[in-house]
C-alpha cells in the first residue's frame, strides 16, 4: 500500500513542482509584456508595426532603385519592386503582430489551417 | 544655447585622424562607444571576480544577466543556438549600457545614431545569412519558399520573402534609433519649457512645475525604454539567428 503510494506522491508532486516551474518561467516574459503593456504600451507597439511597414516599403524602392540603375531600365524596376515592398509590408506587420506564421515555423498542418482561420 | 532640441546629438572630432582619403576621427561618438564598452565589461569583470559562491547583490546582478540571455537564446534558437550566446549576450549589453549611459545629462547618446545601430543590425543579418550558407549550402534558401503555396505563385511569394527579409536590419535599426531619438528629443524640449517659463517672473516659474514634473517622469519612462530596447534588440536578434541555426523544421 505504502510501496503503491509512494510514486504515485513523488510523481504528483514531481508535476505540481513542473506546473508551477511551467508558470512561473511562462510568467517571467509575460511580465515584460506587462511592463510593455503599462509603460508605453500603445506606444511600443505602434512604433514597432510602423517600423516594420515602413522598412518593407523603403527596402523595396531601394532595391528597385537601385536595380534600376544596374539595368538601365528606368521606371519600372521601381515601380515592381515598390509594389513588391508593400506587400512586405503588410507581410511583416502580420507577422510582427502574430497574425501569420514565421519564416522557421512551416509545417503544413499550420500553413493549411491557421491562415484560414484567422481570416 | 541648451535650448536646441538637436544639439545633443552633434558629432565633434575630438582627434582628427584621417587614413587614405578615409575619415577615421575619434569623436564624441567613439569615445562614449569606449566608455560604454570599458564600463560594461569593468562591471562584468568587478563584480564576477570575487566568484563568491553564494552571490553578493553586484555578482547576482552579472548572474541574473547571462541567465536572462541563456534563456531567452535557449528557448528561441535550441541549444544548437548557444553557441551565438556571446554575439547575444555583447549586444544587449552593449546596447544596454548605451541607452542607459545616454540618460545622463550631457553624455551622448551612441544608439541616437542610425549608423550605430544600422551596424548592429547589419552585424545580426550577416552572422545569419553567412551562418545559414556555411551549415546548410543553399537549403538555407529554402527558407523563403513556404510550404503548401500554388506553384504561380511562388516567384512572387518568394520576391515578397526576400524583401521582406532585406527590410529586418532596417527596422531592428529604425525601431531603437527612433525610440532613443525621440525619446531624447521630448526630454529636451519639456526641459527646455522649464527655462522658458521661469522667464516670465513668478507666475511662470510657478507654472513651470508642470513641465519640470513631466522631465522628471519622462525620465524615468527613458530609463524604462533603454531597458525595453534592448530586450527588444536582444529577442529579435534569438529570433533571426533561429532562421539561420534551423531554417525549416
Amino acid at each position: 500500500m505504502a510501496d503503491g503510494q509512494e510514486p504515485d506522491d513523488l510523481d504528483g508532486r514531481r508535476r505540481k513542482l513542473e506546473a508551477a516551474l511551467a508558470a512561473r518561467r511562462t510568467k517571467e516574459p509575460g511580465d515584460a509584456e506587462d511592463a510593455k503593456a503599462n509603460g508605453t504600451g500603445g506606444f511600443g507597439n505602434a512604433l514597432r508595426l510602423s517600423s516594420e511597414f515602413i522598412a518593407g516599403i523603403v527596402v523595396g524602392a531601394a532595391l528597385g532603385w537601385f536595380i534600376d540603375r544596374l539595368a538601365g531600365t528606368s521606371p519600372w524596376g521601381l515601380i515592381v519592386f515598390l509594389l513588391l515592398g508593400f506587400g512586405a509590408g503588410i507581410l511583416n506587420v502580420l507577422r510582427a503582430a502574430g497574425l501569420v506564421a514565421d519564416f522557421g515555423s512551416q509545417s503544413p498542418k499550420k500553413d493549411g489551417d491557421d491562415p484560414r482561420e484567422r481570416r | 544655447m541648451a535650448t536646441d532640441p538637436i544639439e545633443q546629438f552633434q558629432i565633434s572630432n575630438w582627434i582628427p585622424i584621417e587614413i587614405g582619403g578615409l575619415d577615421f576621427s575619434f569623436s564624441n561618438a567613439s569615445a562614449f562607444m569606449v566608455v560604454t564598452a570599458v564600463s560594461a565589461s569593468a562591471f562584468l569583470y568587478l563584480t564576477t571576480s570575487s566568484r563568491g559562491l553564494v552571490p553578493g547583490r553586484l555578482q547576482s546582478i552579472s548572474e541574473m544577466t547571462y541567465e536572462f540571455i541563456a534563456s531567452m537564446l535557449r528557448e528561441a534558437a535550441g541549444s544548437k543556438g548557444m553557441r551565438f550566446f556571446p554575439l547575444v549576450f555583447s549586444l544587449f549589453v552593449f546596447i544596454l549600457v548605451a541607452n542607459l549611459l545616454g540618460v545622463f545629462p550631457y553624455f551622448f547618446t551612441v544608439t541616437s545614431h542610425i549608423i550605430v545601430t544600422f551596424a548592429l543590425a547589419l552585424l545580426v543579418v550577416g552572422t545569419v545569412i553567412i551562418y545559414g550558407f556555411y551549415k546548410h549550402g543553399f537549403g538555407f534558401l529554402k527558407l523563403f519558399v513556404p510550404e503548401g503555396v500554388p506553384g504561380a505563385l511562388v516567384p512572387l511569394v518568394v520576391a515578397i520573402e526576400i524583401v521582406s527579409f532585406l527590410s529586418r536590419p532596417v527596422s531592428l535599426s529604425v525601431r531603437l534609433f527612433a525610440n532613443m531619438l525621440a525619446g531624447h528629443i521630448t526630454l529636451k524640449v519639456f526641459a527646455g519649457f522649464v527655462t522658458t517659463l521661469s522667464a516670465f517672473g513668478l507666475a511662470g516659474a510657478a507654472g513651470a512645475v508642470l513641465p519640470l514634473a513631466m522631465t522628471i517622469a519622462i525620465t524615468a519612462l527613458e530609463v524604462l525604454v533603454a531597458f525595453l530596447q534592448a530586450y527588444v534588440f536582444a529577442v529579435l536578434t534569438c529570433m533571426y539567428l533561429n532562421d539561420a541555426v534551423n531554417p525549416s523544421h
